[in-house]
């Protein structure tokens, strides 16, 4: 600070800042793209390590041993569920009573603002059927959460027949502290999403639902259980919830630490660990693992059923049955055992998970990357955008646009005004306008409302620089600065804040957002810097991260394909805002459209 | 505070007393003619009695009740007692002390599950509860209160002394005093519950030496700990009042009534079988009545039999009683008579279900939650049930919740069947930060066959940093809300004419059974508050004082002060000059 006292030192600092603007920011991005590539190199992650002591030292033996059982359950409910011709709720609250559960249902309807093309829902009607077991002298203070959700078709019978062994299994048990409810749901997110709205008595996203009958307190953790074959080959764990939130590292941790136990072999976003990390093959690897991770957790959507239960400060994760038919086999008595030690390390805890890392990424089960590493790879991009507001002119034309003779507000006033009405038509248009639009063109419901967003996103493009011409005559040099200063800063607490909650949305998008918006003046060719503006606008990070999502998983799609999924994802998107809560689609409608239509404005400027 | 509007209290208060003392009077009456003679000099006396009801839920409830009677008044003036016979003096002694006219205290460890269990004989909430009345001439009730908890600490191994004023609350209609007197002025009244309370072996030792025969012998060589806390429900209580000797009154005696109650499961301690006996419930079998016991008796409650299930060894002597607004019929076994034990001088009751029967739902019945996310506000729904298909009575719900959930009492709601339900009572208390907690008690009408939600809207507090308990994260323990009712009895509801009863009794339903007192306890809360990271207080002090010194200082410095450029010092010599020219009277060098 006596540095920036000293009136010489100030000045020549600032000059030095404005003289290498260019060569600093460029060098600040390039150090954070490579900070962060360099997240996945092994010797800079931490090893994961249990934090919590109430599940570190306590192994006990695991005796579940009805995993055969299991199995010939599963084709009993299978058989039950072809004859119900959906949920079997009788058999099933019979198959949990007669296990000593306590059992209620409920019941939940939900219409869905346009049909979901993906999983072919519209009208959603559905049953939950959950069992508790009451541990002995407990007050019914805390409870866990097991879930299994009833698919259509032939997945995830064994989950639900393995999720009832384990009860009948359990119920014989003493040593519950916890309650434990062992929830069945149908029309999987949706169902979960109801009973938790039903658990907790809240209504955030319009849903119908009859009320809950049975509740067991506060829910500490919860566990999701995802199996479609009687031998699976790998177990992977699935993390990333609602918003990019994720649970406690000591969640991965248990599940790892059991893996090793019994031998189970354990992948997470699919991706099996390897131990080369000194050559490149291992360190391709582990930035794939990675990269993944930040592209689901970039997009904010619940990957499994534990996403919904985060929202509630409830820890929770999936655990996902592979069968990859490789030679390595686990039988479900196996991992009716590696539930069992996950619950009952579940029931030791005295305190909610709260000891290890809420933000982390992943580059493999063993290594984490937590958030005092990563953060600096975002914010040597968020700096670009502030050493660009000290770029010569714009710091001194804001003071003087303040002063009220001068016009310079209203310049500024009317493109801000004018970007925002316009993500307010993206956020609102799409979902309302879809009858008018199925019935003018031949489209379905969920096309019209993609397509109408995608209309509205390029008639934004046309409409705010012709405006703000109109209104306020011709733009001056000192115009457009202001607005430039104005944009760089808002672009700053945004990116800011997103950052914060998800780090990942936030990275991707100052990775896309900064050079251009960094660069942007009215004074380059405009064909060009428009086509590159463009190219670098929110919807196309959003086709990228569809193809690069794609490669990673090994599932590499021909640009026809990525275009479909690209509108798929789109109707997602705004699907899982409207079903779930989840933020992403406001936050690019709302905030990031309108901060990128700003610079758009400044490119136009005349 | 003013007499509830449409529920007299006192009227409750004496039926109930009345309804205890028929219940005292039938005890009596089916008292055996061989039991030991009482000594001349003290009419003390000992009574010993288990009950067993089998649930049909396949689990098995068992209740142990131990009176103790103490034929002494020594709370009139200038009168000191300093014999104790079978009343236990460590008691005996702090009555006296604090002038205590009524103290009730129960440990419980597990929820009773009304809903399959149906009503217990004495309830209780989880956790430890206290409530005591206090003799009128007490001039300083809040003193004696605090001394009787830590004695009372003392005597039962629990953490009672986590008693003080930030918990206790004075209510108004729910808790009135169950032995002789009309007492109704709150003010001694104090009640407390502590629902983090971990009840065990610890605290059942000290209660098992309050009785005369100790675990020595008699219905008391049952409790062994490794069994009773086996089980899915325990709970041991102290009930101690004045109560009358005679039909006539005209002598007053202290009771002192020992109850301790336990479930055992049918899945953890039954190895799923529907079979159950003394030896598999207690590991023990019964040899021999306490001798210092007037009466020493086991109950089986057969009222299903025998469809349900078969009892053996079988005994010809029954008894019938209304418990709970319900008739039921008892196999009593006299553990005095000799014959009892048959030859192996040793009685071992087996119980053993042969069918599945569907339980009648409980008349009345409660459960609360939290509602909400996040940890600014929440909303506490207590949902009250009436399932009596045609008659509406009303309940007192009484809430005691912490003052760290600083409720809205504005945002109070009562609805049934979906409409405004007004209390036609209510007693708020509001709390004071960190002095008391608030009371709540309300007079609801239940309308037949409905649900009734009370909700009530709260903020979290953040605590102070040294207010925090050690495991801050497991969260804030809210007590249970009490429900208090007279329940419209089954008895009266019976229209069921093929049972056998005789036609001139069941015309008009006799106005005694007609209703009866119960109380409901709902689950209590955890509740998460605001809680800072206490795992790295060193990096959070250092990083807010480094920011505020460095960080903020230094700005501060820079957006308030004015730069100047400093004009160059003048070298020594030119200011030796200056000095001269100075004295001199000639313009200075610059």
């Amino acid at each position: 600070m006596g540095l920036l006292s000293d009136p010489n030192r100030r000045k020549a600092l600032t000059g030095l800042l404005t003289r290498l603007n260019t060569p600093i920011c460029i060098v600040c991005y390039l150090a954070g793209i490579v900070w962060f590539m360099g997240l996945a190199f092994e010797p800079f992650t931490l090893r994961t390590y249990m934090s919590e002591n109430a599940m570190g030292s306590t192994m006990v033996e695991e005796r579940f041993s009805s995993g055969e059982r299991a199995l010939s359950l599963a084709k009993e409910f299978d058989a039950h569920k072809r004859k119900a011709g959906g949920m079997p709720v009788e058999w099933l609250v019979k198959a949990m009573q007669s296990r000593g559960l306590e059992v209620f249902t409920q019941s939940f309807s939900r219409k869905l603002p346009f049909p979901d093309e993906n999983k072919e829902r519209y009208m959603v009607r559905g049953t939950n059927v959950y069992g508790i077991l009451r541990a002995p002298r407990a007050p019914r203070t805390e409870a866990l959460v097991i879930t299994a959700p009833c698919s259509p078709g032939n997945t995830n019978n064994q989950a639900v027949a393995l999720l009832l062994a384990l009860a009948q299994y359990f119920r014989n048990q003493i040593y519950w502290a916890k309650d434990i409810i062992f929830l069945v749901n149908e029309h999987d997110l949706i169902g979960t999403q109801a009973w938790l709205e039903g658990y907790h008595h809240t209504n955030i996203t319009g849903m119908e639902y009859s009320p809950l009958q049975g509740r067991a307190g506060s829910i500490q953790a919860a566990l999701s259980l995802e199996l479609s074959s009687d031998v699976i080959t790998s177990l992977d764990l699935v993390l990333e919830g609602l918003n990019g939130q994720l649970p406690n590292l000591d969640l991965a941790n248990l599940f790892y630490a059991f893996c090793q136990k019994l031998g189970v072999l354990c992948t997470i976003q699919g991706k099996l660990q390897r131990n080369d990390w000194d050559t490149a093959e291992g360190y391709t690897h582990a930035a794939q693992t990675m990269m993944l991770m930040v592209l689901k957790q970039a997009c904010g959507r619940s990957w499994g059923d534990h996403g919904l239960f985060l929202r509630y400060h409830i820890e929770a994760a999936s655990v996902r049955g592979i069968n990859s038919f490789r030679h390595y086999k686990t039988d479900a008595t196996t991992i009716g055992r590696l539930l069992e030690g996950m619950v009952r390390k579940l029931n030791n805890l005295l305190e909610r998970l709260h000891q290890s890392y809420f933000f982390y990424l992943l580059p493999s089960l063993s290594r984490f990357v937590s958030i005092g590493y990563y953060m600096p790879a975002f914010g040597l991009l968020a700096v670009i955008l502030l050493l660009r507001v000290s770029f010569p002119g714009l710091c001194h034309c804001f003071s003087v646009s303040l002063q009220p003779s001068s016009p310079g507000v209203l310049t500024v006033l009317t493109p801000v005004v004018i970007s925002h009405l316009t993500g307010v038509a993206l956020y609102l248009l799409p979902v309302h306008l879809q009858e008018m639009a199925v019935e003018h063109f031949p489209v379905s419901e969920t096309e019209a409302v993609v397509l109408t967003a995608i209309a509205i996103y390029t008639a934004g493009l046309a409409l705010p620089h012709n405006t703000q011409r109109l209104l306020s005559g011709e733009g001056t040099e000192q115009g457009w600065k202001v607005l430039k200063l104005t944009a760089l800063l808002y672009l700053a607490v945004l990116l800011g804040c997103t950052a914060l909650i998800n780090f990942s949305l936030g990275f991707i998008l100052a990775v896309t957002l900064v050079p251009i918006t960094a660069s942007i003046t009215p004074h380059m060719p405009k064909a060009l810097y428009a086509v590159v503006m463009v190219l670098l606008s929110p919807a196309f990070t959003i086709l990228y991260c569809v193809f690069i999502y794609q490669e990673l998983i090994e599932a590499p799609v021909s640009v026809s394909e990525g275009w479909m999924l690209f509108l798929s994802v789109i109707s997602q998107g705004i699907l899982d805002h409207a079903l779930y809560g989840s933020l992403v689609y406001p936050l690019l409608a709302l905030f990031i459209y309108p901060c990128w239509l700003m610079f758009w404005n400044i490119l136009f400027w005349n | 505070d003013s007499d509830p509007v449409g529920f007299d209290s006192l009227d409750l208060n004496e039926r109930r007393g009345r309804s205890t003392d028929a219940e005292l009077d039938r005890r009596d009456g089916t008292r055996t003619s061989e039991a030991l003679t009482p000594a001349a000099a003290a009419r003390d006396e000992f009574q010993e009695e288990l009950v067993i009801r089998p649930l049909h839920s396949g689990d098995i409830y068992a209740s142990f009740q131990f009176r103790t009677l103490w034929d002494t008044d020594f709370l009139q003036e200038g009168q000191k007692v300093s014999h104790y016979r079978l009343f236990p003096k460590s008691l005996g002694q702090v009555l006296s002390k604090f002038s205590v006219r009524e103290l009730h205290i129960s440990f419980t460890q597990g929820f009773w599950r009304t809903m399959q269990w149906g009503q217990p004989f004495i309830p209780s909430p989880p956790g430890a509860e206290l409530w005591v009345w206090f003799h009128d001439t007490v001039s300083d009730v809040d003193g004696n209160w605090k001394e009787l908890t830590n004695v009372l600490s003392g005597i039962f191994c629990a953490s009672l002394n986590f008693i003080d004023l930030t918990n206790t609350v004075q209510p108004s209609a729910s808790f009135k005093p169950l032995g002789l007197g009309n007492a109704t002025d709150h003010r001694f009244l104090r009640y407390a519950t502590l629902p983090r309370e971990i009840v065990c072996t610890e605290n059942l030792t000290p209660w098992k030496k309050l009785l005369p025969c100790g675990s020595k012998a008699g219905l008391a060589v049952l409790l062994k700990s490794e069994k009773l806390f086996h089980s899915s429900f325990h709970s041991q209580a102290v009930h101690i009042r004045p109560v009358c000797q005679d039909e006539q009154c005209t002598s007053k005696a202290w009771e002192l009534r020992q109850t301790l109650n336990v479930v055992f499961d049918l899945y953890t301690a039954g190895q799923g079988k529907k079979e159950w006996s003394l030896f598999k419930m207690f590991s023990r079998t019964l040899t021999e009545a306490c001798p210092l016991a007037t009466s020493s008796k086991v109950y089986v409650d057969i009222t299903d039999n025998p469809e349900l299930f078969e009892l053996s060894p079988a005994t010809p002597l029954l008894s019938q009683a209304v418990v709970l607004g319900d008739r039921r019929t008892y196999s009593v076994y006299d553990l005095s008579r000799a014959e009892t034990f048959g030859q192996l001088r040793s009685l071992n009751l087996l119980l053993r279900w042969k069918g599945d029967g569907e339980m009648l739902r409980p008349l009345l019945h409660a459960e609360r939650y939290v509602a909400g996310f996040g940890l600014q506000t929440g909303e506490i729904h207590t949902v009250i049930y009436n399932n009596h298909p045609y008659r509406a009575f009303p309940v007192l719900l009484m809430d005691s919740v912490p003052w760290y959930l600083q409720l809205y009492i504005h945002t109070l709601t009562v609805t049934s069947k979906s409409r405004d339900n007004k209390p036609s009572y209510i007693h708020y208390q509001p709390a004071k930060d960190r002095h008391r907690p608030h009371l709540l008690e309300m007079l609801i009408q239940l309308p037949p066959h409905s649900m009734t939600e009370v909700t009530v809207q709260f903020e979290r507090a953040l605590l102070k940093w040294t207010e925090y308990t050690p495991d801050p994260n497991h969260g804030f323990y809210v007590g249970s809300s009490v429900v208090s009712a007279l329940v419209p009895s089954m008895v009266a509801m019976n229209t069921n004419f093929t049972q056998d009863q005789p036609l001139f009794s069941s015309f008009v339903p006799v106005k005694e059974e007609s209703s009866y007192f119960v109380r409901v306890y709902t689950e209590p809360l955890l509740v998460n508050l605001p809680t800072p990271d206490f795992s790295m207080p060193y990096n959070v002090i250092c990083l807010t004082c480094t920011v505020v010194a460095v960080g903020y200082g230094s700005f501060y410095n820079l957006l308030t002060r004015t730069f100047q450029v400093d004009e160059p010092s003048l070298p020594l010599a030119k200011r030796l000059a200056n000095l001269i020219r100075r004295i001199r009277g000639v313009p200075l060098l610059t």
